[in-house]
């Protein structure tokens, strides 16, 4: 009996996972959704609250973690930014957009470093 | 005014607006959303413990035709003004050249060979390196201490400037309009030789503490600007294009500068 019963608890295991994961998904995109109304409106914080829930929710979201990173880059978290930014991407590696954005995002932090670097060099402590 | 429409026009104008149409329509269902940023980049100095800055003078070289030292000061002062937080000291422009020429060198014994030399003209000095024997009044830190007492300890911003006339001959790409044997009108790049004169912009800012008359930080830019051999652009407009271009820079040391851009948001 139990043995008959296994194909089916499985079955039943697997539907039920995606029915969460469904769920999940559909929460944390609404979490993006209204980030995103807000972070239009200027409210970069109350965005990144709502991005940062949308990624416990769903840590498999790729475009709450590039939104999240978007708002590190505005609110001058460059570092979190690029971690974000490589989640992203691990996530949706031929998302275009998630490329294009972390490209543009480089070259704003690679000219951060190269002016860190040469204050290094130049610096001239007594 | 009337407006006519024939059968081939109107198919046009019908598929155009059926692709806006769809446009709009795509756009509508959209799932991303392009939005303006702002990047915050920090000053690359901490300029924190100073209330003041007073750009004190430069040791200016290379034409007799732009007072680098008094030009650098005015501009330096007026851009802190509108777009630093500091209060901006507004005192006599230091001649620093005159200030270099009558010291010595710290720790140089006086001898005949370390007699104070007299004050060159600017179109004397005409490389880096014509500089060099004046700069060591930036190490001298008794001399800045006293300027910064003088001041209320503020942040001091001295250094040199190198305006020198440069010019230059080669093929030079530029686009000229043509027009066909059926008479339309094409812009074609030409290559051709071209003797083009203009300015060479070297700017070294050094900041010193006020409060120690210590150098901070310090650092070196360089610009330059050709014009066309008949164009005779003034020495000074042409300083003052060059420094459009310096000026982000040096302001950026001292305070955030805000990059614009755009980032697409994803639903």
């Amino acid at each position: 009996m139990p043995r008959r019963l296994l194909p089916v608890v499985v079955l039943l295991v697997t539907a039920l996972s995606g029915v969460v994961s469904a769920d999940a998904r559909s929460d944390a995109k609404a979490q993006v959704e209204f980030g995103i109304s807000v972070a239009a409106k200027g409210l970069w914080k109350e965005a990144i609250y709502r991005w940062e829930r949308a990624t416990q929710i769903d840590p498999t979201y790729g475009a709450a973690f590039n939104n999240l990173a978007v708002a590190y880059e505005h609110e001058g978290q460059l570092e979190k930014a690029g971690e974000a930014y490589e989640r992203a991407l691990k996530l949706e590696p031929n998302n275009a957009m998630v490329r294009q954005n972390f490209e543009l995002f480089k070259e704003i932090h690679d000219r951060t470093n190269q002016s860190n670097q040469s204050q290094n060099s130049q610096s001239q402590t007594p | 005014m009337t407006v006519r429409i024939n059968r081939t026009n109107l198919k046009t104008l019908n598929l155009k607006l059926l692709s806006l149409t769809l446009l709009v329509g795509v756009a509508g269902c959209a799932s991303f959303y392009e939005i303006p940023i702002e990047t915050p980049i920090a000053a690359k100095l901490d300029v924190s413990a100073f209330q003041r800055v007073f750009i004190a003078g430069f040791l200016a070289g290379g034409t007799d035709d732009v007072d680098g030292n008094v030009e650098t000061v005015r501009l330096l002062r007026s851009q802190l003004r509108m777009k630093s937080n500091l209060r901006v000291i507004d005192a006599d422009v230091l001649p620093l050249m005159d200030v270099a020429s009558s010291s010595r060198p710290q720790g140089q014994a006086a001898g005949p060979g370390a007699e104070p030399r007299e004050t060159p003209q600017p179109s004397q000095l005409k490389s880096e390196k014509d500089l060099e024997p004046f700069e060591h009044i930036f190490a001298d830190a008794d001399y800045w201490k006293r300027i910064g007492e003088e001041y209320q300890n503020p942040l001091i911003v001295t250094g040199t400037v190198l305006f020198t006339p440069h010019s230059q001959s080669g093929m030079v790409q530029r686009e000229q309009e043509v027009i066909d044997p059926l008479g339309r009108r094409r812009v074609e790049p030409v290559r051709e030789y071209m003797e083009r004169k203009g300015f060479i912009l070297q700017e070294k800012f050094i900041f010193i503490d006020g409060r120690s008359g210590t150098q901070i930080y310090s650092e070196a830019l360089r610009e330059e600007r050709l014009y066309n051999q008949n164009d005779n652009t003034p020495a000074l407009s042409s300083y003052f294009e060059l420094m459009d271009e310096i000026i982000p820079r040096f302001l950026s040391t001292l305070s955030t500068q805000r990059v614009r851009g755009s980032r697409v948001l994803i639903k």
